[in-house]
């Protein structure tokens, strides 16, 4: 990461950590070891990031750290610091108006308990942006970052595909 | 279909069966979901960690908690002496003088029991508290294998388990004996059924709170239900069921059963915050939750089927050995009797044998996981119907013809008492033969086999049975047992309707959903029955106990929802009707049973344009009750408590009705395994379902493709692996294997709908029969390909390969044996040199001195020097995600000064235990240079063992490496060179 660290940090004490959450600027402080997802949903209040698994697996808890998504729960949060942090809460257009993505997973009943789809939506977010021709086998590629026992995929698949498609086209969406 | 969502035009049969968007989605997509661990707490409240045990067996001989106690934000440390000073042991079903605590009082059983709870301000130091815990354990020898705890002299679990049997049944159904006397044919199976687990993405979590004043708790966790366990609770508590005050968050992160097995930490955290005198909460961690929440059974099987020469199946001999772990706790032994009504599957089979033993071993203790019984009973079945076509030379597609139960032969009563409802079995097979393009299958092996590929075909056909009666699992005592307790049987669902005072409706359940929509669904439901919209009508599905109509049976289990939950809606609904029907026929000047509500709107048919608008209607029980005719009492509110009358208790011949409804499935798919690698390719997979009425299509497709990825996961991956040992060794998501988007592809779903005559909407449960059919179906197809009669779960490619290509060679290990290693306990072996400018005398010197050894042995602190020849030290060491702190002991031993000397040691922390040795041999270079040389071997258990192999191997080389690296440092008073040191820094950034 390009931002520059303090050089030391004190294992015992908090530090302040500043960064923008969702456009808006966001702060407060942490002791070096915690992770970034506590921060967010504890510190922050923002616990829209779920927590799965604490080793970087089911991916519950991807977050986007500038632009690119990253597990909250293998970052601490004062790495963090400076940085654009994205995350569900900031997708929707407006609190009654979800995006194009949103509405796909809604529309394909890409969800049932909705407690990994945070994580798949902030990666699917960030493929559509980065890769907007992406077809079934890219889309099946990112979401393999992705654990869900609910939905068996299918159903994400075909959200992701169909919002793929609405952003092509936006008048469809 | 396509639907605004906003304008909501209803469908010409009414909103059921219509997939509407689900009201839920809009705030968990936009990260606005309320789980547990989302919602606010009270102010000052604490946080909970757990101790478990890195041992599968072994005596508790001292917990030592005076420097946890002591630490900063430390509230309560709680261990097994003040749970039994505070709680009554958890109830076990079977009769037997056996105890079930929450947490180890004592002795461990498994890897993963919980051993002290940490209370702190924070979950960091409540965590950093762990650290400080000091426990002594004495390991005793562990038993693994459900046969092995069968044997004479194995480990004894629990003195009133003699011969770790926890249950011993043995039943007779029609005439067995003559069957098999005179059958043709007696064809079997062997199936050793392996263990997984569902493992939601959301672990458990519970907050508690407790009055001291009334002695009351107040707990809110993500339990599922059954709240049968409620009972279990508020008795471990010692407190009567009113005290005990159990609420839902609104938002639950799957379960598939698993919450059910949050109970015991229920009853531990509930403790906890009686110790510490504030709320306590506790969020699981996946490590935790891999370790010790719960796990479905393991089960031997020994099928033998009688069988005429043209495959009909004349009588079943069942022996089955259910391996429940280590405590029997509820509502276990229930997997092996959920089942019991069915053990003749979707066939008319009038003979029967079974044996039940149900047997403890040092695992993680088994629960409700989605299938429940199912995949046991069905794997050793359909296996064997795949056997007797391979051994009389018939199409397995024959054989199950010839044995499904006929279509006029519904409701079906099975020879050990299920009242199969309704179906038409033999019409949806060919429906689906013809629908799922069986031909082209048939073909594209045909083809495959010609060019010499491993292509193969499979089948299976189940009963999906849903609505469990209650009284099932009391199948398990025997009749004067059961005649001694009393009656127990049942499916009790509840619903309440409540009308507001501006005429709204307002829908009440019991259902605890855990992501499968219940609210929209009760939506339609009830919007079907007032004419309104699902927009109009407000679901709310948390459960409180304190307030809430509940029962028993109540929650999230046995696929109740639609066939039972539903339906108890729309009959209060229907009966709240009837009342708003007699007081709009009084000003309508009509009669109640003609009145038609539609569009918002009450009229009667004749004259629709003098209409009552419902909600002018619904509110007149608030504002004007005087008005009400005389026989409506009130129109506020209804609540109904449905159970079918089908359900009775157990017959004295131990004949039972285990469920209310049963679904029809059958599957076939085509695979292809790659002769080299044994890698399975799914060519395609259809599954036919008959689950009654379909309220909601898209959500019926999202439980089938949802439990075709759990099937997919337990065909193909999944196994919580134990070492002989007991070392646990699936504790990350990393080693326990769920399949991804990669590897499950999109299922062919074909339906054929015969309404069930017993539920109110006609729906049968939908949700858990793939994990029934479709792991035996994968491996029928894997036999077929293989041309295997013996197949074992999860398919492995290295099992495949075994079964191709014969076993692979032992890889040319070190000569050396691992220390005192058990069989299969996790080993290390490795080999190296180093290059030290010193003497060997030098370093001898440096090898015989605490203070330097400090410096060298990572993370080492403390070292202190018993003997000449003996240390101790404690070491802080990490590996992939496990970071913790470990006592040592090292040892010197064979002595051949200054060049060779033999190191042992062990280590022992929460964290897990090791030991290992290793020779070192010091040879003189030149002058002022030594060549070390050495090699070890270790073997490691408890958490540390569970991370992973690869992991390992790496850590330990690193360990080493540092190890010598330091000794070569501090031998020769010279720092690293630059470029090693600059090596190393990149690596740690790395």
């Amino acid at each position: 990461m390009s931002r520059q660290a303090p050089a030391v940090l004190d294992a015992g004490q908090r530090h302040p950590v500043r960064f923008t959450l969702n456009g808006r600027k966001a702060g407060g402080e942490a002791e070096p070891r915690m992770l970034l997802h506590d921060f967010l949903r504890h510190v922050l209040g923002a616990t829209g990031t779920h927590v799965g698994c604490e080793h970087g697996i089911c991916g519950a808890c991807t977050v986007q750290i500038d632009g690119a998504p990253a597990r909250a729960c293998l970052t601490l949060a004062v790495q963090a610091d400076g940085a654009e942090i994205r995350t569900v809460e900031g997708l929707a257009l407006a609190p009654d108006r979800l995006s194009a993505l949103q509405e796909a997973f809604r529309a394909h009943h890409g969800l049932q308990c909705g407690f990994c789809t945070p994580g798949i939506l902030m990666s699917l977010d960030a493929l559509l942006r980065e890769r907007p021709d992406c077809g079934e086998a890219e889309i099946r590629e990112t979401l393999s970052g992705h654990l869900c026992r609910c939905t068996g995929y299918t159903p994400i698949v075909k959200a992701a595909l169909a919002a793929a498609e609405a952003l092509r086209v936006p008048h469809h969406a | 279909m396509t639907l605004d969502v906003h304008a909501q035009t209803v469908g010409e049969g009414g909103w059921v069966g219509i997939s509407i968007p689900r009201v839920e989605d809009a705030a968990l997509l936009a990260g606005r979901g309320r789980f547990i661990d989302d919602l606010g707490m009270p102010p000052g409240t604490l946080h909970a960690a757990i101790l478990r045990s890195p041992h599968a067996h072994a005596t508790i001989e001292s917990i030592r908690t005076d420097a946890a106690r002591a630490m900063p934000g430390v509230a309560a440390i709680l261990t097994g002496t003040e749970l039994r000073a505070l709680t009554t042991s958890l109830v076990v079903g079977v009769k037997a003088p056996v105890e079930c605590w929450p947490m180890a009082i004592d002795r461990v059983r498994y890897v993963g029991e919980p051993v002290a709870v940490a209370v702190a301000t924070d979950r960091y130091l409540a965590e950093d508290a762990l650290d400080a815990i000091e426990v002594s354990y004495a390991p005793l020898p562990a038993v693994v294998a459900p046969l092995d705890a069968l044997r004479d002299g194995a480990p004894l679990l629990h003195e009133g388990f003699p011969g770790n049997i926890a249950s011993d049944r043995s039943f007779s159904y029609g005439d067995p004996d003559g069957a098999f006397a005179s059958a043709p044919h007696r064809i079997g199976v062997d199936v050793d059924y392996p263990r997984n687990a569902c493992t939601p993405i959301e672990t458990y979590g519970v907050v508690a709170e407790y009055d001291p004043a009334l002695d009351a708790y107040d707990v809110l966790a993500n339990f599922q239900g059954p709240f049968s366990i409620h009972a279990v609770i508020a008795r471990a508590l010692r407190v009567p069921g009113n005290r005990l005050r159990l609420r839902t968050p609104p938002d639950s992160g799957g379960s598939f059963g698993v919450k059910q097995g949050i109970f015991p930490y229920i009853v531990l955290i509930a403790v906890a915050a009686r110790l510490a005198g504030r709320p306590v909460k506790w969020i699981e961690d996946r490590m935790e939750h891999l370790a010790g929440a719960v796990s479905a059974t393991n089960r031997v099987t020994r099928l033998q089927a009688a069988v005429a020469e043209d495959g009909r199946i004349l009588a079943l001999d069942w022996d089955q050995i259910e391996d429940c772990g280590a405590h029997l706790r509820a509502p276990e032994p229930a997997t092996l009797y959920r089942m019991h009504g069915n053990m003749t599957g979707a066939y008319a089979i009038r003979n029967l044998r079974i044996r039940n033993r149900v047997v403890v071993t040092n695992k993680l203790p088994t629960g409700l996981n989605r299938g429940f019984g199912g995949p046991q009973i069905y794997f050793p079945l359909e296996r064997l119907i795949s056997r007797i076509a391979a051994t009389l030379g018939l199409d397995p597609l024959a054989v199950v013809r010839r044995n499904l139960v006929p279509a006029d032969a519904f409701p079906y009563r099975t020879a050990t008492g299920a009242l199969l409802d309704s179906g038409d079995y033999r019409a949806a097979l060919d429906v689906a033969l013809r629908d799922g393009d069986h031909e082209s299958l048939l073909a594209r092996r045909a083809a495959a086999r010609v060019e010499g590929r491993l292509y193969g075909i499979g089948y299976a056909a189940v009963v999906e049975p849903s609505v469990s009666n209650m009284g099932y699992i009391t199948t398990v005592l025997t009749a004067a047992e059961r005649r001694r307790a009393g009656p127990k049987n049942g499916a009790q669902a509840t619903a309440t309707i409540t009308l507001d005072p501006v005429g709204s409706v307002s829908v009440h359940v019991a259902s605890v959903p855990q992501g499968q929509g219940h609210r929209t669904v009760l939506s339609q439901v009830v919007a079907d029955v007032f004419g309104l919209r699902p927009s109009d009508i407000r679901v709310v599905t948390e459960l409180d106990t304190a307030k809430d109509a509940w029962s028993i049976a109540s929650g999230n289990y046995a696929s109740r929802f639609a066939p039972a939950v539903a339906g108890a809606a729309q009959i209060a609904a229907t009966r709240l009707r009837e009342r708003l029907a007699r007081i709009a026929a009084a000003q309508l000047n009509a009669r109640a049973d003609e009145l038609v509500f539609s569009a918002g709107k009450v009229f009667s048919p004749g004259n629709p344009g003098n209409a009552i608008p419902f909600t002018r209607l619904a509110a007149t029980g608030h504002w004007a009750p005087a008005t009400l005719p005389e026989e409506v009492e009130q129109s506020l509110r209804e609540t109904v408590f449905w159970t079918p009358p089908q359900l009775d208790a157990p017959n004295d011949a131990d004949e039972v009705n285990s469920s209310l409804c049963h679904g029809f499935i059958f599957d076939f798919c085509g695979v292809e395994v790659d002769r080299d690698t044994g890698e399975i390719r799914l060519d395609r997979y259809v599954t036919m379902h008959d689950c009654g009425r379909i309220l909601h299509p898209g959500m019926v497709a999202g439980q089938i493709t949802g439990g075709f990825a759990h099937a997919l996961g337990a065909a193909l991956l999944e196994e919580q692996s134990y070492a002989p040992d007991g070392s646990l060794l699936t504790g990350t998501l990393a080693d326990y294997l769920i399949p991804t988007a990669r590897e499950v592809p999109e299922p062919v779903i074909l339906h054929y709908e015969t309404p069930s005559p017993f539920t109110p909407l006609g729906a049968k449960g939908v949700g858990e029969g793939n994990t029934m059919s479709t792991p035996v179906c994968i491996a029928n197809a894997v036999a077929d390909a293989l041309g295997l009669a013996d197949i074992r779960l999860p398919l492995l490619p290295s099992r495949l390969s075994e079964a191709l290509h014969g076993a692979e060679p032992q890889p040319p290990h070190h000569e050396a044996r691992p220390p005192q290693a058990t069989q299969g306990e996790r080993t290390l072996f490795g080999r190296g040199r180093a290059s030290v400018d010193a003497t060997p005398e030098q370093l001898w010197a440096m090898l015989l001195d605490p203070a330097l050894l400090a410096r060298v042995v990572p993370g080492a602190d403390n070292v202190r020097r018993e003997s000449d020849t003996r240390f101790r030290a404690e070491v802080t060491l990490g590996i992939g995600p496990v970071r913790g702190r470990y006592r040592a002991e090292i040892a010197l031993s064979d002595l051949d000064p200054p060049r060779a000397v033999t190191l042992s040691g062990s280590v022992d922390g929460a964290l897990g235990f090791g030991r290992g040795r290793g020779r070192l041999r010091l040879v003189p270079v030149g002058q002022a240079r030594t060549e070390l040389t050495y090699d070890y071997e270790a073997a490691v258990g408890g958490k540390i063992a569970s991370i992973g192999g690869r992991l390992l191997d790496g850590a330990a080389r690193v360990v080493i490496g540092q190890f010598f690296e330091s000794l070569a440092v501090q031998a020769s008073g010279r720092r690293p060179s630059l470029w090693r040191r600059l090596l190393r820094l990149f690596r740690r950034r790395a």
